[in-house]
């Protein structure tokens, strides 16, 4: 099963003309992923890598009828229209992966999506992967390998460390997501958690989490009250973090007493958590987890 | 790309001028730069003035850099001692000099973004003048935190809500109720993570009037509010790294880093604290980072005093390790005398990226743990 990607996954990619629109478009189709149009406005008629370019996401969806997934890598200024646009047309999941997007033009687009009974990742995340069926992001796929460990992270390159792990460890990956490291955000670790949850392939759920507001704790909260029934391996990013500074994510600060890790690591740990202290570690308490 | 952040933190006399646009009431105050400005403005506002430090930094007050002063001379030499001092680190430029208000009693006003409710939230207390987040610790039945949909805005039943909630009726009502929609208003308009009066003080002849201000923008949004652009103006590793387009934050220990993507320099760093080595820094080359980029950051942190061993954590995905690896050969090539480096990288073109550094005299290493290791006792 897998959630959010899978072989039925249709994509449509705006902002496909650009340099890094374009780079992502050859590897997701690469990958074997579904990409049946792009949009970039004005640019309609061209086509990038044998996918055809339309203006709108309107037309995308007219002439290919099946598309159910936005990815977004519109530059910030642009970045939210482009969302809305998207949830115009009726689109279920809209993966943002653009930098740098106005905090209130991501709160109004959630919002909005939410409305719709529509989801958003990110925005400022590398997408989500279904290894071997369907990859929505920017994340190198030959990492991940198919098997029955959930990832949500809040980061990028550290998730990719921790796949590889547990892809070397011989267990593999149903879903992995990146929610993103703004410090407002579309599906977070709770949401994410619910899926899994649901997900028969899913055996056991990595939480990466990092320095700066409170989402670690809410699910922690969430683990507790729900009597979460798999297990989830934890791992927090920025220990050694100083306050009152963002590191490299927008989220990521430890402000007026509120973010800190100790205060993550030990919500998680009372939760029944297993937290690792290095992203190794992570793998094999999966593998004496799951053995 | 990696934007160089823009501190958008508003000085206080940056808020009132906001605050007089959307309707706020503020006390009389002049903004001053010398010690002749602040007697001339103590003068014209008459009697007795508060002077205040200019500065960003939290708890400005409990250091000092607020006092009351009964006349001009007592307003000069009260600006003559803060102008150009040094206030919890940052260095006053200016002050404000605002009449004094006499307060009967202070509440509280503020619009955040919240992270969990992705939504803005009204915080409204009729305990105003201390810190918001200690007291909604302490007594949180004393501070109400009501969420706004972004897409309808503040509604008429949640103003009423906010005055009953603070007990205010009559005139004082009708002038918080405007407040608070002018405050909500501005926190739209300008794209802010926070606008808060603290306090709103209540005088004795019943008017509501904001003493303080503290507002933030958000510094993804400067592209169209540009009025709030910084010049990037500081000095050492932070300033020279925003000035190159990373992000990079010092702190104290000897061992630089390099890695690329937030999440996993943080994990750089906390690794290195583990093996029991000390980070002076992070840094962030950030994704798809070519080799003058690397080169760049590798010259920066290898001509820098305090850092003895560098260590370069690249997860190649977008990153190809070849760009890398020339990167760092050429600013190790040419500054990097005396230092040690370690290096790990892994992913996209990680046999050409090895094959480089191992040709140019450097080892380079398949696991993150033994590499930072090696750098903790390089540095020992």
């Amino acid at each position: 099963m897998a959630i959010l990607v899978d072989r039925d996954t249709y994509v449509v990619v705006q902002g496909v003309t650009g340099r890094q629109g374009a780079f992502h478009t050859r590897a997701m189709l690469k990958y074997g992923t579904k990409v049946l149009a792009g949009v970039t406005p004005g640019k309609g008629g061209q086509n990038v890598e044998g996918v055809p370019v339309y203006d709108s996401v309107a037309e995308a969806v007219e002439n290919h009828p099946q598309i159910n997934t936005s990815l977004v890598m519109v530059p910030a200024p642009h970045a939210g229209d482009a969302v809305l646009e998207a949830l115009n047309s009726n689109i279920k999941l809209v993966v943002v992966i653009t930098e740098h997007v106005p905090v209130h033009d991501a709160m109004k687009f959630i919002n909005y999506a939410m409305l719709r009974n529509s989801h958003i990742i990110g925005p400022n995340c590398p997408g989500v992967i279904t290894p071997e069926a369907a990859k929505v992001g920017i994340m190198p796929g030959h990492i991940f390998k198919r098997g029955k460990v959930g990832i949500v992270s809040r980061s990028g390159t550290l998730t990719y460390e921790i796949a590889y792990q547990i892809t070397v460890n011989g267990l593999g990956q149903s879903t992995c997501v990146g929610i993103g490291g703004d410090p407002v955000v579309g599906l977070n670790f709770i949401d994410v958690l619910e899926m899994f949850r649901r997900d028969d392939e899913t055996e056991a759920v990595v939480l990466i989490g990092e320095i700066g507001g409170d989402l670690e704790e809410r699910a922690a909260e969430y683990i507790v009250r729900t009597r979460y029934p798999k297990p989830v391996v934890g791992y927090i990013a920025g220990r050694t973090a100083p306050p009152e500074k963002r590191m490299g994510h927008a989220g990521a600060i430890i402000s007026l007493g509120a973010g800190d890790p100790a205060s993550k690591i030990k919500a998680l740990n009372e939760a029944g958590v297993a937290v690792a202290s290095t992203p190794k570690e992570v793998a094999s308490k999966l593998v004496s987890i799951l053995k | 790309m990696v934007i160089p952040e823009v501190s958008v933190k508003l000085y206080e006399y940056e808020g009132r001028e906001l605050f007089k646009r959307y309707g706020i009431p503020v006390n009389d105050y002049v903004v001053v730069r010398n010690v002749e400005e602040a007697r001339k403005a103590a003068d014209v506002l008459g009697g007795r003035t508060v002077v205040k430090a200019q500065v960003l930094v939290a708890g400005r007050g409990k250091a000092g850099g607020v006092k009351v002063a009964e006349n001009g001379d007592e307003a000069a030499e009260l600006a003559a001692k803060m102008l150009g001092s040094v206030l919890k680190g940052e260095k006053v430029e200016s002050v404000l000099v605002t009449s004094y208000t006499e307060i009967e009693s202070e509440l509280y006003l503020g619009v955040i973004v919240d992270r969990f409710k992705r939504s803005p939230v009204v915080i409204a207390s009729a305990e105003g003048g201390v810190e918001i987040e200690e007291l909604a610790r302490t007594s949180p039945r004393h501070v109400l935190k009501m969420e706004i949909n972004p897409l309808i805005g503040l509604a008429d039943h949640q103003v009423r809500r906010v005055l009953s909630f603070m007990k205010l009726s009559g005139d004082i009502a009708a002038q918080a109720g405007k407040i608070l929609r002018g405050l909500y208003r501005l926190f739209v308009e300008n794209d802010c993570e926070l606008a808060e009066i603290n306090p709103l003080a209540v005088t004795p002849d019943r008017k509501l009037v904001a003493v303080d201000a503290k507002i933030i923008i958000d510094e993804n949004a400067v592209f169209r509010r540009p009025e709030f652009r910084r010049p990037e103006s500081g000095s050492g590793l932070e300033a020279e790294a925003a000035r190159l387009g990373f992000t990079a934050v010092e702190l104290d220990g000897d061992i630089g880093i390099i890695g690329n993507g937030a999440g996993l320099t943080m994990a750089t760093m906390d690794m290195v604290k583990l093996k029991g080595g000390s980070p002076a820094n992070f840094l962030d080359v950030g994704g798809g980072a070519a080799e003058d980029v690397v080169d760049k950051a590798a010259r920066l942190l290898l001509t820098h005093p305090k850092v003895k061993v560098l260590f370069v954590n690249i997860l190649g995905g977008i990153t190809r390790c070849d760009e890398v690896a020339r990167g760092i050969v050429s600013a190790y090539r040419s500054v990097g005398g005396g230092k040690k480096i370690v290096v790990r990288m892994m992913g996209t073109n990680e046999e050409e990226g090895k094959r480089i550094l191992l040709e140019n005299g450097i080892l380079p290493f398949d696991s993150m743990e033994e590499a930072a290791e090696r750098a903790a006792a390089l540095a020992r």
